[in-house]
């Protein structure tokens, strides 16, 4: 027992991305367990080890804890990256919430059917240039470096990760946004982000046909 | 300003019903505002009283919250429905993720399309029968304790008893395997501010009736 968060996903990001990110940028070191087939998955839940038979699963301080949402909010709570008070929290929390249903998109988005693909994709351009990023550039009028009480918090983790999976899919993404452009090499530059952007860090790479395959294979009803 | 919360939604269950469920449980008394036509949902837009062009909104504490996760956080936070530590808080979180999960399958129930429904509804009464209530009538079982976490009353305990409501709608007798669950549906009915709730003129929501789903697309789409 190393003491390490242990995280228990496919070899990619979906789900368990936003995860590796949090406990990266708030320097935790973890462990990774892979799902390859369905018989490893089957055996988890046999096991009892599922609390509601899914995953991401993540076993921490003792806890074998599920649901992205809880997971995030615990290593948000036990880091120091939620903020001062309630109202702080309240902040980040709509921050995060805002940009988890952009995620979201991106997230289905390899799995919808070739034919509804560019729409989707147009979907997504249209979200994040009309909705979501002009709502984060004026957050940074305040001139702060951070987006919730001039401190490092789990909200700047998810927009810099959100910022970074629009663009690779829509490459000019930012260029309306000066502030969200400075935002995004403030935190590319912080040291336990600028390390995750490394090559050899646990960051995982877009999905691709075998990571897809891997998922509806296992995952099949 | 009258100080009491104001939430702003069409006048319906839908994303607003499991706050008004929370700020009742905890005995505060709210204001609502109907949306009744596209009209009201654009106005709102262009005032720039939704951060993310979305309901439901919550006035509540000089803050327009957005997003029905950071409002829920919010105000379990302020009333001590959160548990008593991180640990406590965690276990609340998966809990109450899952029931959201589960709600989201039951919420979207009246706008399936007709030849999808009777599919629908076998996967809600398989979910919530072989995932998710197995999970509460153990957590019960296993502690012996009145509330699901920590021994005290939390919005886990409201969360839970507002789906056990909504799948009786749905399927009078799902609870027949259920046995502790049944008797915390009624212990947690019996709690004073809950049992107000429930009563009639209360302003918990009925549920959706195949007209106003007509109503309902008209005002998003």
């Amino acid at each position: 027992m190393s003491g390490k968060p242990r995280l228990t996903y496919c070899n990619g990001r979906g789900r368990m991305e936003p995860v590796r990110w949090l406990l990266a940028a708030a320097g935790v070191e973890f462990e990774e367990v892979f799902l390859e087939t369905r018989e490893q998955y089957e055996k988890l839940i046999k096991d009892g080890v599922l609390m509601f038979q899914q995953v991401p699963l993540v076993e921490i301080d003792g806890m074998k804890m599920v649901q992205t949402r809880a997971i995030l909010s615990y290593i948000a709570g036990k880091y120091n990256l939620y903020g001062k008070d309630l109202k702080e929290r309240a902040l980040i929390d709509m921050y995060v919430e805002g940009i988890t249903d952009l995620m979201q998109m991106i997230l289905v988005f390899p799995f919808s059917p070739p034919e509804t693909k560019e729409k989707n994709l147009d979907s997504i351009k249209d979200r994040a240039i009309n909705r979501y990023f002009p709502v984060f550039e004026k957050v940074l009028k305040h001139g702060q470096d951070f987006l919730v009480g001039n401190k490092f918090s789990w909200a700047d983790v998810q927009l810099i990760e959100a910022i970074l999976a629009v663009e690779e899919k829509i490459p000019a993404v930012l260029s309306g946004f000066p502030q969200l452009q400075a935002f995004k090499i403030r935190m590319s530059n912080m040291p336990t982000i600028k390390k995750f952007l490394q090559p050899g860090s646990p960051r995982k790479p877009p999905p691709d046909e075998c990571y897809i395959e891997t998922v509806l294979k296992i995952f099949k009803k | 300003m009258s100080g009491k919360p104001k939430l702003y939604y069409f006048n319906a269950r839908g994303r607003m019903e499991s706050i008004r469920w929370l700020l009742a449980a905890a005995g505060v008394e709210f204001e609502e505002c109907f949306l009744e036509t596209k009209d009201d949902l654009t106005k709102l837009r262009k005032d720039g009283s939704l951060l993310f062009q979305q309901v439901p909104m919550v006035e509540i504490d000089g803050m327009k919250m957005v997003q029905s996760r950071a409002i829920g956080n919010y105000i379990a936070m302020k009333y001590n429905l959160y548990g008593k530590d991180l640990k406590e808080r965690a276990l609340i979180d998966m809990y109450v993720e899952a029931v959201i999960d589960l709600n989201e399958l039951l919420m979207t129930h009246p706008f399936q399309p007709a030849d999808k429904k009777e599919q629908h509804f076998a996967t809600i009464v398989d979910k919530a029968t072989n995932r998710y209530f197995p999970v509460y009538e153990k957590v019960l079982k296993d502690h012996g304790q009145d509330f699901l976490v920590g021994n005290q009353f939390s919005r886990a305990d409201v969360q839970l008893l507002e789906t056990l409501l909504m799948a009786e709608e749905c399927k009078p007798d799902i609870l027949a395997k259920f046995p502790l669950l049944k008797s915390f549906k009624a212990r947690i009915s019996n709690i004073p501010t809950i049992k107000k709730f429930l009563q009639p003129g209360s302003q918990r929501k009925p549920p959706l009736q195949e007209k106003d789903v007509a109503k309902l697309m008209k005002i998003f789409h």
